[in-house]
């Protein structure tokens, strides 16, 4: 009883702290300074240097410091509320707005249960015998983890949209406003684009479906997501960024219209918060593109106790189990982090989208696009 | 144990936020409240195995319904909270009178009916009750009619509701 | 372990029904008593799960799945009918919308 606790609560911090708030922080600096600074052709933050650090005083350190003074800088801040704004709501918005984006992470798996006998590789599938499966790498195996995600990423409105109400502006309200038009909208055909890679794994467990993306198609391909749904995998990525509020579908912040739309009276560490509770749902977004379409843990042709090639019983290249498991986290994150990549070099390469397009797209070109792709797929699942 | 202190925490947590969106005099803050008080229910949701059911009840009223609400409260955007009318005091006690007489009423009714030894089942469950796979199961079987009302209600709702908010035809 | 008395999930769900009656009664603001209905609503689901455990019968969780989409419609159709009572007479109390009553 006591254990189970202790390992929930060090799975949640092992997540949080080690994994989906470095990458977030990280990425503010690598993606949002560096990565766009080298698609403007121009150089980006290259000064911040560690010169307390003795030794250190003179490396470059191509600006990675930069975001340490920007957390600097936001702690020692004024915290401003604007007048007339709702003092209390004010104050709860920023936690409004971190709490789903950290809790989502709860059903993500990093790895298949641990397996503490001897494990048989059974057409395509890892097999426990003499021995039980522990969850170690998931914070909770949920049996309906998808419809979690979604139930989650529905609360997450909240925060933008009291963040605009609260601070009892015109632009703020409108940017509240946006943001939940956009995100009821593209829900929709988020979780309708998913729902033909549902009907292929017939379940809606994370875990298993990644379990299930190890079969091999006609004993070569992989059963990835992308491969079997490659429509919904564009669909769910466009209705995911748009879900995150992210460039180019950054109607509830456009600059250029708005300031900076919901949280335009927003400063010090509250603005911190939103900008990073943003930040954690795109770390999170390419967390879930992962799992669902592009195998999550798995590496191709690698099984509990080795590479095979083909369905065969024993392993070519046999590895052991500490390896295949390092292997198979290190291939979720760079999943993840190739997913994140893609996120900014579209986020950077796409103009903005107008208000009324934000909606056409979600609504006349998505969510038609999504049906047809549920309906094909229940009719070829149905014959298969 | 475990399980009497949980039951407390999201029960209180239940009874107190439904009762902070009637006191409330700010209706977006009845709106918050009430979200919070359907996180409570999902807890006892959860606590009664009905883990599908839990998270259906996050994601449809937490997540669309009370979503709406808050859409329709920022859109009509009525920050004055005058528009209660103050009520004579003489209704509020006859009202909350009778509802805790209604109150007492139903809660000696069902200890006359329960007492203390019917304990909710716990042996006699399948490891599934409950998740996904059952209820979907039963869904396109024995209650597939009223499944495809609900459906028919469903669209019958989304044109009603154009119907209704368009400004002119 | 013996679990928690069904009555103890029952008084519950009767003291939030009753919440929701009391608020649909006093409150006068149009969709604050939606809202107390939506409680209601939770109150009789919370009856058909606890009733669900307690017999052992999925039939009360496909209950509540009818009853979240009836609210479901329900919260479309009338935010519509608010959002229209809104425009024609600028308030949001039900008081004030008597045209029917001569």
């Amino acid at each position: 009883m006591l254990t189970d606790i202790l390992l929930i609560l060090l799975k949640i911090v092992a997540v949080v702290l080690l994994f989906a708030m470095p990458i977030g922080s990280l990425m503010t600096l690598l993606g949002d300074r560096k990565q766009s600074s080298m698609i403007q052709n121009r150089v980006g933050p290259n000064r911040a240097r560690l010169s307390i650090i003795p030794g250190l005083g003179r490396l470059p350190l191509v600006g990675i410091p930069h975001f340490l003074a920007d957390g600097l800088k936001m702690i020692f801040k004024e915290d401003a509320i604007p007048d007339g704004a709702d003092r209390t709501w004010h104050n709860i918005v920023p936690a409004m707005a971190l709490f789903p984006a950290i809790v989502m992470w709860a059903v993500i798996p990093f790895h298949d249960h641990y397996c503490t006998g001897e494990i048989v590789v059974q057409n395509y599938r890892d097999i426990c015998v003499e021995g039980q499966t522990r969850n170690f790498f998931s914070i909770a195996n949920l049996d309906a983890g998808l419809l979690y995600v979604f139930a989650i990423s529905g609360v997450s409105v909240y925060g933008a949209a009291i963040a605009g109400w609260a601070s009892n502006a015109k632009y703020s309200l409108i940017g509240g406003l946006r943001s939940s038009a956009q995100m009821i909208s593209y829900e929709v055909s988020m979780a309708l684009s998913v729902a033909g890679a549902i009907l292929i794994y017939g379940t809606l467990n994370l875990n298993e479906m990644v379990v299930q993306q190890g079969h091999l198609i006609g004993g070569w391909l992989p059963m990835w997501g992308i491969v079997v749904q490659p429509l919904a995998f564009f669909i769910f990525l466009g209705a995911m960024m748009a879900e995150t509020k992210r460039a180019p579908f950054d109607m509830p912040e456009g600059e250029s219209e708005i300031v900076a739309g919901y949280f335009t009276e927003f400063s010090s560490m509250k603005f911190a918060v939103i900008q990073l509770s943003e930040y954690v749902a795109t770390v999170f977004v390419g967390a879930l593109i992962a799992t669902i379409f592009l195998g999550g843990w798995q590496v191709p042709y690698l099984y509990g106790d080795g590479f095979h090639f083909g369905n065969t019983p024993t392993a070519a290249l046999e590895l052991p189990y500490w390896a295949v498991i390092a292997l198979r986290i290190g291939a979720f994150s760079f999943k993840t982090i190739f997913i994140l990549w893609l996120q900014f070099m579209l986020r950077w390469t796409l103009p903005r989208f107008r208000y009324d397009q934000v909606m056409n797209l979600g609504w006349k070109i998505f969510l038609p696009l999504s049906l047809a792709n549920l309906v094909i797929t229940a009719f070829v699942v149905a014959i298969l | 144990m475990a399980e009497t202190i949980f039951f407390i925490v999201f029960a209180l947590g239940a009874l107190g936020f439904s009762a902070a969106v009637l006191i409330a005099k700010n209706p977006i803050n009845s709106a918050v409240m009430l979200v919070c008080s359907f996180f409570c229910l999902a807890g006892i949701y959860v606590m009664l195995s009905a883990t599908f059911m839990a998270v259906i009840q996050i994601l449809v009223y937490a997540g669309a319904i009370m979503v709406l609400f808050i859409f329709v409260l920022m859109l009509l955007n009525i920050r004055d909270d005058e528009i209660e009318a103050p009520r004579l005091s003489i209704h509020q006690g006859i009202a909350i009178l009778a509802g805790t007489g209604i109150f007492f009423t139903i809660a000696l009714s069902i200890a006359a009916w329960s007492g203390s030894s019917s304990r909710v089942a716990h042996d006699t469950m399948s490891d599934t009750f409950g998740t996904v796979e059952p209820i979907g199961d039963q869904l396109i079987t024995s209650y597939v009619l009223p499944f495809e009302m609900a459906a028919i209600l469903l669209l019958v709702g989304i044109v009603g509701a154009v119907v209704v908010a368009k400004k002119r035809f | 372990m013996f679990g928690i008395p069904i009555g103890w999930y029952l008084t519950l769900s009767a003291a939030l029904f009753v919440l929701g009656a009391i608020g649909l009664v006093l409150r006068r603001n149009a969709i604050v008593m939606f809202m107390c209905i939506e409680i209601m609503l939770n109150a009789v689901n919370l009856t058909f799960i606890a009733f669900a455990r307690y017999h052992n019968d999925l039939g009360g969780h496909l209950f509540v799945f009818m009853v979240i989409a009836v609210a479901a419609a329900e919260a479309g159709i009338g935010l519509a009918l608010i959002v229209n009572v809104y425009r024609h007479r600028r308030s949001l109390n039900v008081d004030d919308i008597n045209l029917m009553q001569g």
